[in-house]
Order: structure tokens, then sequence, then C-alpha cells
């Protein structure tokens, strides 16, 4: 029995193309998440598809019952089934792969799989028998049947022994000494994910599992505000995870694509580490309006008294995209501001996704997260339509397109296969990344102007004549938001069709080179110290930052003045 | 070695930051100062800032407090729902109960007073999502949240339940009526 353990155990191969070891059994289980996780996405924006539909007022697709259940199924599909399958596949790659070394406890790690698996499609099945119409965040008094709380907790029991096979596997690396220093920069970001996922977890246990029993009859009475406290521990925290996951996942393909390194490995990985540090504990931006929290604990977990969870992404911002610039400029494109960007592979959806992805995530779900987690601005547009325009910018823009980059990149590596339809391909981040890009903006409108979320009818017309009625720019601002779904839905379709088909019917490699280099070399210490080292001047990303701090600071101001406008409160 | 190796030098960590991200931190550290003085100082001289006043209830004891306001100051009933009509005086208290579907009762203030606002639920979580002045607070069952409120114009307000409380969730609506 060891014995083949120990066999199975070394079975390696190495990738012709990017010369990266594959440990047979993690291989397989990066392809069997990412699939898992592609699945999930696939039925979510279908789902996304029909919401968005029925808000646009005059297509108004679905009935209101369909319409609450399409909503709850959609935002658990995207937002815990697919991100947390490919997260758990981007950690097995960081371990294992980047690393070379063998997969700790395969049978664990499907063990999780399985878990996961069951997990989400009970989920899903208990969701479309209807009633348990409750939405992702569930909040108590409103109660879903026992075996909803229970799928969600298989699901998450699964992705923590993810994240333990994880670590174990960076056990097995350094006893193996399958590497030298320090962890590569883009291991160490996936493991504060890692890190921040087993806080989440944790939380969303102390949270699900009384509520379960609550369910079942088993605990009596659950308190609303206890409940939104520490569900959104676990809420605002799983955030936490896809940012560090998506920002491990840029300085990925900034070294496959470019060979780039970080500018400096002690700003980036610091940066990393605030996240863990600073991740809201208390997630009191979700709590703004609520009663019985204080502002001074409002003002102080949402700030940290300097806003340094904030400051985190935005050194991200500035490195990812300066250590593209440096390593171009390097390598010879050193005219002018912006020849490393326009020389820059735009054909090339890897590249196109991510950068979309860099720019969506930072002027359109950054800068709103903080304006709208300050605490007063909040009562401007908590709960209205800005909130989810504001997460499908972070989330959808940001990770998942960022994901989706990364997946064109996998495929070849991963399953030897060539991807199909090139040509859709190369189109396919600009059009979900500026369809998507349009609903979020279109939902922002329309929450600027009181529009509430999760709502089916802001028409009011079954409430037997009270009605409120919205400026008619509200319902422009639904169906640019339901013009921009379909384009999204389109670039979200052409993706799992392209992922899918090159899966299935792409071209095989087998052991042979592709036509193409798939992975940059990267740049040598003498490249970069050409010039005298010039390359690490990055005038054209700090031009851009400039331009991001000065939209930032605008938006910043002119929200508190139009608080201003509203009336009195104290 | 790019950021997919461990890092080129072993001690990375004595390796100098470079100016740009030197310049950039400190502008984002300031900025982040900046962002975290706005919201006290706001509270120093801004007219918005939501009151914390919190007690803990029970949907009975809320029920019975509205209704003692509602008996009190209903100066007629009014719309599809027939609601009363509540003018409590001004600086006064009002009771405002949300419950599935429905925002109980209706309030009629006067425009530049200052009114001390009592909001619970009866049954489940909602949203007191006042338009189109755009004042959005969350309502949580056995919690009595004490703020005040000082109207700016003269109009009928909408009181939209922005928090999902299940299949009747859209109809949710209430009223308050600011008069000059
Ligand atoms: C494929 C394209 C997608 C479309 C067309 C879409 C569209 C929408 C729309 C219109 C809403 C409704 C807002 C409301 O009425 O409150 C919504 C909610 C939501 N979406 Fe998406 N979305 C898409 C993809 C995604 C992805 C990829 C994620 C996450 C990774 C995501 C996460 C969410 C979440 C968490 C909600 C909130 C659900 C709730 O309120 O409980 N969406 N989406
Ligand atoms: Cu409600
Ligand atoms: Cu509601």
């Amino acid at each position: 029995m060891v014995n083949t353990t120990q066999m199975l155990n070394k079975v390696f191969r190495t990738c012709p193309d990017t010369g990266l070891t594959f440990h047979g059994p993690a291989e397989n289980l990066i392809k069997a998440n990412a699939v898992a996780a592609v699945v999930f996405l696939l039925v979510g924006g279908i789902f996304g598809l029909l919401v968005g539909l029925t808000r646009w007022q005059a297509v108004h697709l679905l009935g209101a019952e369909d319409f609450y259940m399409v909503l709850t199924a959609h935002g658990l599909n995207v937002l815990i089934f697919w991100m947390i399958f490919f997260e758990i596949a981007v950690l097995y790659f960081c371990s294992s792969v980047l690393l070379g070394c063998r997969i700790a406890t395969p049978r664990w790690a499907w063990a999780g799989f399985v878990l996961m698996v069951v997990g989400a499609i009970m989920n899903n099945v208990v969701v479309l028998q209807g009633n348990a119409s409750v939405m992702m965040t569930s909040y108590a008094p409103m109660e879903a049947p026992p075996l909803f709380y229970l799928s969600l907790i298989l699901f998450a029991v699964g992705a923590l022994i993810g994240c333990f096979v994880f670590f174990g596997t960076l056990v097995v690396a350094k006893n193996d000494r399958t590497y030298e220093g320090s962890l590569p920069l883009v291991t160490f970001g996936a493991m504060t994910a890692a890190i921040i996922a087993v806080f989440t977890i944790v939380s969303g246990a102390i949270i699900l599992i009384p509520t379960f029993l609550w369910s079942v009859g088993i605990v009596g009475e659950i308190d609303a505000l206890a409940y939104r406290l520490i569900w959104w521990a676990f809420g605002h925290s799983s955030q936490q995870i896809n940012v560090a996951a998506h920002v491990s996942v840029w300085y990925a393909i900034a070294a496959i694509l470019f060979g780039a390194r970080p500018l400096s490995e002690k700003v980036s990985r610091t940066a990393f580490l605030m996240y863990i540090l600073f991740l809201q504990i208390a997630s009191a931006h979700h709590l703004l309006v609520d009663p019985g929290v204080s502002s001074n604990f409002k003002m102080f977990n949402t700030s940290y008294a300097m806003y340094l969870a904030v400051m985190a992404s935005m050194v991200h911002g500035l490195t990812v995209p300066g250590s593209i610039e440096a390593a171009q400029r390097a390598k010879g494109h050193r005219a002018g501001l912006f020849t490393w960007l326009r020389k820059a592979p735009w054909g090339n959806p890897t590249f196109s996704g991510m950068f979309i992805s860099l720019v969506g995530f930072g002027f359109l779900g950054g800068i709103t997260g903080v304006v709208m987690g300050a605490e007063q601005i909040n009562l401007l547009i908590h709960n209205t339509l800005y909130v989810p325009g504001h997460f499908h910018a972070t989330v959808v823009v940001g990770s998942t397109l960022a994901f989706m980059a990364l997946t064109y990149w996998l495929v070849p590596v991963l399953f030897r296969r060539e991807i199909i339809f090139k040509g859709l391909a190369r189109w396919q981040p600009y059009l979900f990344g500026l369809g998507m890009s349009g609903v979020s903006l279109f939902l922002m409108g329309a929450g600027t102007l009181g529009v509430p979320r999760r709502h089916w009818d802001i028409g009011f017309a079954g409430t037997g004549g009270i009605t409120h009625e919205f400026p008619a720019a509200a319902y422009t601002m639904l169906a640019l938001n339901g013009m921009s779904v379909i384009v999204a839905v389109i670039g979200g379709a052409a993706f799992c069709v392209i992922i899918v088909g090159s899966l299935l019917f792409g071209r095989k490699l087998g052991d042979q080179k592709m036509d193409v280099p798939w992975i940059a070399a990267p740049v040598t210490e003498e490249e970069y110290n050409a010039n005298g080292g010039s390359a690490f001047a990055i005038p054209g990303t700090v031009v851009l930052a400039m331009i991001f701090f000065i939209s930032f600071a605008l938006y910043y101001f002119i929200n508190w003045k139009y608080l201003a406008e509203t009336w009195g409160i104290s | 070695m790019s950021s997919l190796s461990p890092p080129v030098k072993k001690l990375w960590w004595n390796e100098p930051i470079h100016k740009s991200e030197l310049l950039w931190i400190s502008l984002v550290f300031v900025w982040g100062l900046v962002m975290t003085f706005m919201m006290p100082y706001w509270h120093v001289v801004g007219k918005q800032n939501l009151g914390t006043e919190t007690y803990k209830t029970t949907p009975a004891d809320f029920q019975q407090a509205t209704q003692a306001f509602v008996d009190k100051f209903t100066v007629r009933n009014e719309g599809p729902r027939n609601h009363p009509v509540v003018a409590p005086p001004a600086g006064g208290d009002v009771y405002m109960l949300g419950r599935l579907w429905d925002w109980w009762p209706i309030v009629q203030l006067k425009k530049g007073e200052t009114y001390r606002f009592h909001l619970s639920s009866l049954d489940w979580q909602h949203g007191f999502s006042l338009q189109p002045a755009n004042i959005n607070i969350q309502v949580v069952p056995n919690y009595e949240h004490v703020f005040s409120l000082t109207p700016t114009e003269a109009g009928e307000y909408s009181v939209i339940c922005n928090e999902y409380c299940g299949i009747g969730h859209h109809l949710m609506i209430g009223k308050i009526l600011v008069v000059e």
C-alpha cells in the first residue's frame, strides 16, 4: 500500500512548452477543479442573464417568484462555486506546479473536491425547488430549509480541506527542497489567499452551523444583528480571498507573458501581508447603517485609521503594471511613456483579459468600494443597485476576468490541447470586460438614483396603487444595463464554448512543442541593469497611477457633496 | 527569474525600494489619512450622520409603541391601504414599523423641523429607503433604532423596502409626507 502510494506520487512530467514540472495527481486535481469552476460559471451566468433581463423593466422576463429564486441561484453559483473551485485549482497550481513538488495527500484533496461538488449540486437542487429563495446572504430570521445551510457547510468543509492540502504541499516542497530561498511571489500571494480562506471558512462555520441547527429546531433563536456581523466576517473576508487570488494571477501573467519580476519583492510581499492583517475582521463596512453599531466602531474598522487594506491594493495596482513596464523597458521598449504598453500583446486574451481586469478592478471596483465604505456616504447607497454595480466590477471584471485570462494559458499546458476559435478568443476579453463594465456602471447609475437591489418591480404595479415614480433616467439605466448584460453574456458564453470546446476538440499537442512560445524567458539581471537600471523608472505606470489617483479623489469628494444635499440626519 | 520563481536575491528584504514605489506609497498613505480624517470631520461639521442610539425591543412592544403614537396623532386615513396619516408635533417622536410587506403608518412632517425617528421590524429584516432623498437604513427585528431626521424640502416621499424580505418584497412601500 505504502509502496503504491509512493509510486503514484512519483508520476511527474515536464511540460515541453513551459518547462514546468507536473505531478500527475496534482495535475488531475487542477483539471477537475478548473472544469467544475467553468461549469458553475456557465450555470450562474445563465441565471445572471435572466436576472438582468428581468430588471430591464420593459422586458421584465421572469415572474417575481422565479426572479428571486434565480437571483439566489445566480449569487451562489458565481460568487461561491465558480470562484472557489477556480481558486482551489490556483492553489494547487501555485504550490505543486510552481514549486515542482508532489501534492500532499491527493486523496484528501479528492475528498474535498467531492464534498464541494456534492455541496454545490445539492445547493442548486434545494434552491431550484423554490423554497430557498433567501439570497446568498440568507439573513436570519428569514429561513431556508435545513439542506440549504447543510449544502453550504459541505462545500465549505471541502474548500477547507483544499486549503490544508495547499499548506501541506508547501511543507512537502520545503522538506524535499524543491526550491531554494523564499517562496515565489505568486505562491506567496496564493498563500495569503489560503490563510484568509481559513479565517473565512471558520467564520462561515460559526454562523452557518448554528443557523442550520436553528432551521432544524435545535437552537431557539438567531439574533438578526449578530447574524449580520458574523455573516459578513465570512462574506467580506471571502472577497479578500478573491482579491489576493486575482492579484497573484496578475503577477503570474506578468511573469508568463513578459518574464517580469516584481519591482521590489519587499513591497509586493508586504502588500500581500497587509491583506491578512487588515481584512476588516468585523466587516464593518457592511454594517454602516445598521442599528446597534457605534460610529467609532464603524469608522475605525472601515479604515483601521489609515485604510491599510486599500493601501495594499493600490500598491499592487502600481507594482503589477510597473513590473510589466520594467520588463518591457529592459527588453528594449524604452521609447516614450507608453511604448511598453502599446507593444504588449493586445491580441492575446491572456494579456488583454489581465489588463482589463486590472483597470476595471481599480477604476470601477476599487474607487467605488472605498467611497461607499465611508461611514456617512454609505447612507446614500446602502442596498441600492449601486452595491451590485460595485461588486460586478471587483469580482467579475476583476477576479473573473483575471481567472479567464489565466485559463487561456492553462488549457494547453494542462490538457495538452490547443485553444480552438482563436479569432473569437482574441475578442472574448473585450466583449466580456466591456459588457461587464457596462453592467457595473449602469447598475451604479441606477443605484445613485435610489433604485433598490434585489427588487422585482420598481414600477410597483402590484401594490394596489401606492407607487413611487423613479426618474426616467433610472429606467434608462436599467435598459442600458440589460443591453450590457447581453454583451457580457455573449462574452461569458464565448469563454465557456472556447474552453470546453478546446478540451474536447482542440488539436492534441502531446509532447510536441507549440509553434508559439508559451512562456517568456525571465528578464535577466543584465537586461534589467542595462542603461544604468533605467528600466525601473516606470514613468508610464506613474502617469497611469496619477490619473487613477485624481479620479479617485474627485469622485470621493463629489460624493460628500451629494451627501450634503440630502435631509439632515443625526 | 520571474515572479514564478523564488526571488533572485536571497536577502530580498534588504533590497532598496524603487523611487516610484516610495512616491506612490507615500501618496497613498497620506490619502488614507485624509479619508480616515474625513469621517470624524463630517461628524463635527456635516449634517448627515446617522445616529446609533439603539434599544432591544420585541415585535409586540414595538407594535404597541407605534400604535400609541398612531392613536395620539392621527389626522386622517388615506391611500389604497387606508393607512392612518400621523402628524406628530415638531420635534416630537415618530414611530414607523416595517412588516411583511408594509410600512406603517404614513407620517406627515413639517419641512425644516427635526423629528426623533424610531424604527424597527415586526418580522424579518427590511430596508428603509427614503426616496428621492436617498437615505438608506437597515431595519433589524428586535432592535429599535432611534435617530433624528430633518426634511429639507416639502413633497411626497416614498419609503421603499430595499432589503430583500421574501416574495412580496417589491410590494413593500410606504409614505412620508412633508408639508411647508
Ligand atoms: C455572466 C454575466 C453576469 C450577469 C449578466 C450578471 C448580472 C447580475 C444582475 C443583473 C444582478 C442583480 C442585481 C439585483 O437585482 O440585485 C446580479 C447579482 C449578483 N451577481 Fe451577477 N452577473 C453576472 C456574473 C456574475 C459573476 C461572474 C459573479 C461573481 C463572480 C456575480 C455575482 C453576483 C452577485 C454576488 C449578485 C448578488 C446576488 C444577491 O443580491 O444576492 N455575477 N448579477
Ligand atoms: Cu421589507
Ligand atoms: Cu424587502
